[in-house]
């Protein structure tokens, strides 16, 4: 792992230079890994079981950080939106927008904070259309939970308490408030 | 002082205007800016701390503008507050009477004259519209708090038409209307015929029936500034054709041309339909806004309403 790399492997609340990551697998890869890993009863099950245990969950979420840190630059939010950005991580955005583009895209579609680099929201949206995604961008993503940094988004999500991180345009319950979490 | 909203709701054409706060704690700067544009713009931006460098808050400059008798369109910011301070800052704008705010995310620091300085970026423009209709239309915080006395600002954003991934931006600027954005002033328009095809997307979606459009415009006053806005300034597409146009003509000449170019430039907006009105950019040339509304043509009121 390069010096860049390890830049994301500093925790908390993201005061380190955050720079655009370019996923290093296919999105359609990454669409087949997350039909492995969906939430259902067995999954539920085992996160509430490793959440209880201390040791465990420190062990699985430092599991989780190394795999999500190398693939998509992984910034333990704790809340993952990789489902909706085409498994390009908007958390690496030097903004961390979690709506899409700023208007400072340059016009090769590289990062107005370091036009080395190509734009996580580029990025997100040519994978996202690519594998007949591009409407996950138009959710609306609430406020990010800044108590949830460094927690396992695996264990939240597979505990369901991920599904109000966005809502469609015409969802009945559209305020942004801060998704409640257990 | 009728205002932004007034000028929507008669379904004028719109013109509104940008008044940068001065560098330091001079009272009059907003006032002598003010003087130049009264009667001739509906409205105008306060910035907030725009590229990222110091200036007088958009708040006090708010204020300050208005009274010296032009409606003043606040800027807020995601970069230098979290959720905490913005609607703060919101809840305070409606207390002393500004009545339109502009919501964005804002310039990284890394490109301001303090690049040393923490990144806040909390919420994201879209967020922070969001945010700003709760308050306004719901009454409560985003904590759920209720605000027995609601805010009543007319909501604003801003969307680039030409930056990258080009077929995101109309979906993009849906969204910020779903979240509650009532206008949108655009990034300086150059390439009418793109921008023209942009807006035909937001008729198609329905955005332009919800959302009034107001595009950003301004002179091109030499070649210098066409290289500085080319180069330096995020987001701006300068046309290959208006590059042609303005090297063709000798030094001298680049104002005269740049001037024409952004007369014929709000006349083509202005015969778009679903273009509400323009956004001058002019930086620090206030006193040119008079001549470029009367050349246009796109108010033949305004010098009735200077004289008053």
């Amino acid at each position: 792992m390069g010096a860049e790399q390890a830049m994301g492997v500093e925790q908390g609340m993201g005061v380190e230079r955050v720079l655009p990551f370019r996923p290093r697998i296919p999105a359609a890869l990454a669409y087949a890994l997350h039909a492995l890993l969906a939430r259902n009863r067995f999954y539920r099950r085992l996160a509430a079981s490793v959440e209880r245990r201390p040791v465990l969950y420190r062990a699985f979420t430092a599991g989780e950080r190394v795999a999500k840190e190398r693939l998509f630059g992984c910034r333990m939010c704790g809340q993952c939106a990789l489902p909706a950005t085409g498994y390009a991580c908007p958390m690496t955005c030097p903004k961390q927008l979690r709506n899409g583009p700023c208007g400072g895209v340059r016009p090769d579609g590289s990062c107005e904070v370091d036009r080395t680099r190509r734009c996580v929201w580029v990025v997100a949206w040519t994978r996202a259309e690519g594998a007949a995604r591009g409407a996950d961008l138009d959710l609306l993503q609430r406020p990010v939970d800044n108590r949830q940094w460094t927690r396992s988004s695996w264990i939240n999500y597979w505990q369901g308490r991920d599904e109000g991180l966005s809502v469609a345009h015409g969802d009945a319950d559209p305020r942004p408030r801060l998704v409640e979490r257990a | 002082m009728s205002g932004l909203r007034a000028a929507l709701d008669e379904r004028r054409f719109v013109v509104t205007a940008e008044v940068a706060p001065p560098r330091d704690a001079d009272p009059e700067a907003i006032g002598r800016k003010a003087a130049g544009l009264r009667g001739w713009v509906d409205a105008a931006n306060v910035t907030d701390n725009q590229g990222a460098n110091v200036r007088m808050s958009s708040l006090a400059g708010s204020v300050l503008l208005r009274q010296a008798g032009i409606d003043p369109v606040m800027q807020l910011t995601c970069r230098d507050r979290n959720r905490i301070a913005l609607q703060s800052d919101l809840v305070g704008a409606a207390a002393v009477g500004i009545r339109n705010v502009l919501l964005l995310t804002g310039d990284h620091p890394t490109l301001g004259d303090h690049p040393d300085a923490k990144p806040v970026f909390d919420l994201d423009g879209v967020q922070l519209v969001w945010t700003a209709r709760t308050l306004r239309d719901d009454g409560t915080l985003l904590s759920g708090r209720p605000l027995a006395t609601r805010p009543s600002w007319l909501i604003g954003t801003v969307e680039n038409p030409f930056a990258p991934p080009a077929a995101l931006r109309a979906r993009r600027l849906a969204k910020k209307v779903a979240a509650g954005a009532e206008f949108v002033q655009t990034q300086y328009v150059f390439d009418v015929d793109a921008f023209a095809r942009w807006v035909g997307m937001l008729r198609d979606g329905g955005v332009t029936e919800r959302c009034a459009v107001i595009a950003g415009v301004g002179p091109i006053r030499s070649r210098r500034m066409l290289s500085f806005l080319t180069g330096s300034v995020p987001g701006v597409h300068v046309p290959e054709g208006l590059r042609r146009r303005l090297a063709g003509v000798p030094e001298r000449r680049v104002e005269e041309e740049g001037m024409r170019v952004c007369v014929e430039t709000i006349q083509a907006l202005a015969a778009i339909d679903g273009v509400r009105g323009v956004h001058l950019m002019v930086f620090g040339h206030e006193d040119e806004v008079p001549d470029i509304v009367r050349r246009a043509g796109v108010r033949p009121f305004a010098e009735l309403e200077g004289r008053r």
